[in-house]
């Protein structure tokens, strides 16, 4: 099951640039969370701040809380296993180049320790399912590099590693954004699956992708959080006028 | 990302609503003077001008439909559509109103003359301005005049139901006039159809500009 997010008062600096400030939302469980804004706003570094990857640059800091049910992220929990809990999905697919479908999925599983062979296969073959993949790989799971997929197929490749690990949140930083129509169908499709199990945060720059998938959209300008409601409410009536003005296209 | 090409289609969307308010308004306008004075060319202008008022209201709703599948509009330009899509539709309507409202001022000028105990021309007036607020409300993207339309939508609803209440009575005393007097109550009908149509009109003009759904007296989102 997906859990909820708390942040409180986050805020983020890249060196002496203040990037996000005061950020204080609850991300719903079991929910798909869209975040819009235009470049720049702070809404990539504010995903980032959720799985402790912000601070992989030796220049970043972050102040402030997440929690995740009882964890705090921010208070004693390592990074790696707060990576546990909550796997990213990136704008362009990254397949391990040299790697085959199979082991590209069952890479997370191994560096956790697992080494049990039927015990891999069958969270393998459990996560490519979940990342709608299966039908599509099934005859050569096992001896086709992932690389050899087409965009789309690599895009849920990733989903799929990151699902194996069984994460409770599930971070998507435009997704589909390299994606084309059809691929970018099947991705939607496969959110709005995922969040019987997951709660789903997805960083988009298409609105009307933001309106499809998600129920809660937050909105980010300058790095502050301008707006977070329900996505019908935000997209027919938003309650600020710089959301509304960015949403109709009249700054950005 | 500023969107100049959609808002200007908008804003041509607007024209265009504009000029078909313009000749729904001249056909009622027409309709009413035929009544007040007996002139049958007003009549005859009124049914000629409803084709023009039914192409309009195609081209406007193509326009609407191309904008919402290109577009895919947001917010307030979302809403804008929609309004203006439902707006056409209410004109459409009024356009309806004045072509029964001139064929019955047709019949009646078969009929002899006879004084009916009614204030038709009040009744019109009212109406008129009724859609005349509206779609000043419109123009000037103003809820709160639209908010004034809906309070005078009552006052045509009881003056309707007075001419109904007088002209039943007539009836039943004068069955000699009840064919003139059925073509009055169906006109007064007709005015209280424009009235609703004005306060649709201003509904939507409230929808557009605060989001607020005030339709079938849910005025709490005001």
């Amino acid at each position: 099951m997906g859990a909820a997010i708390e942040v409180r008062d986050l805020n983020a600096w890249y060196g002496s640039t203040h990037t996000l400030h005061d950020i204080s939302l609850t991300i719903p469980a079991n929910r798909a969370t869209a975040l819009i804004g235009p470049s720049g706003c702070g809404k990539s570094t504010f995903v980032r701040c959720l799985n402790r990857m912000h601070e992989t640059n030796p220049i970043a800091r972050v102040t402030g809380s997440v929690r995740l049910g009882e964890l705090d992220l921010y208070k004693g929990a390592a990074p790696v296993a707060v990576r546990r809990r909550v796997g990213m999905v990136f704008q362009r697919p990254n397949p391990f180049p040299t790697m085959s479908i199979y082991d590209n999925v069952a890479s997370g599983l191994r560096l956790g320790g697992l080494r049990n062979r039927r015990k891999t296969d069958e969270i393998v073959e459990r996560s490519l399912r979940r990342a709608a993949l299966w039908e599509e790989v099934k005859d050569a799971w096992k001896s086709k590099s992932g690389t050899s997929l087409s965009g789309g197929q690599q895009q849920r490749l990733c989903i799929a590693r990151a699902l194996a690990i069984d994460p409770e949140v599930l971070l998507m930083d435009e997704p589909a954004s390299a994606l084309d129509p059809i691929s970018t169908a099947k991705i939607e499709d496969l959110i709005f699956e995922l969040k019987a199990d997951y709660t789903i945060v997805i960083v988009t720059h298409n609105m009307q992708q933001a309106a499809r998938v998600a129920e809660v959209t937050g909105f980010f300008l300058n790095g502050y959080l301008v707006e977070f409601d329900a996505t019908t409410k935000i997209f027919t009536n938003p309650s600020d006028k710089r959301t509304e003005d960015y949403i109709t296209g009249r700054f950005g | 990302m500023t969107r100049t090409r959609f808002h200007q289609n908008l804003d041509d969307l607007k024209e265009k609503l504009l000029v078909m308010a313009g000749m729904a308004e001249q056909a009622i306008q027409r309709a009413i003077e035929a009544y007040r004075v007996g002139d049958l060319s007003l009549c005859d202008l009124v049914v000629r001008s409803e084709p023009a008022i039914n192409r309009m209201e195609r081209d406007i709703d193509q326009m609407a439909l191309d904008l919402l599948a290109m577009e895919q509009p947001m917010a307030i330009d979302l809403r804008f559509i929609l309004a203006v899509i439902k707006i056409n539709a209410d004109l459409e309507r009024v356009g309806d109103q004045a072509v029964n409202i001139a064929e019955r001022v047709r019949d009646l000028q078969t009929s002899p003359a006879v004084d009916l105990p009614v204030d038709i021309p009040k009744l019109a007036t009212l109406a008129a301005t009724m859609v005349r607020q509206a779609l000043q409300a419109f123009i000037d993207a103003d809820a709160v005049m639209a908010e004034k339309v809906l309070t005078m939508d009552d006052e045509v609803d009881e003056m309707n139901r007075a001419v109904y209440r007088t002209l039943t009575r007539s009836i039943q005393q004068e069955p000699t006039n009840s064919h003139q007097a059925l073509h009055v109550l169906l006109i007064a009908r007709n005015l209280e159809r424009v009235g609703d149509h004005a306060t649709n009109i201003a509904e939507d003009v409230i929808f557009w500009v605060r989001g607020a759904d005030v339709r079938h007296h849910m005025r709490t989102g005001i």
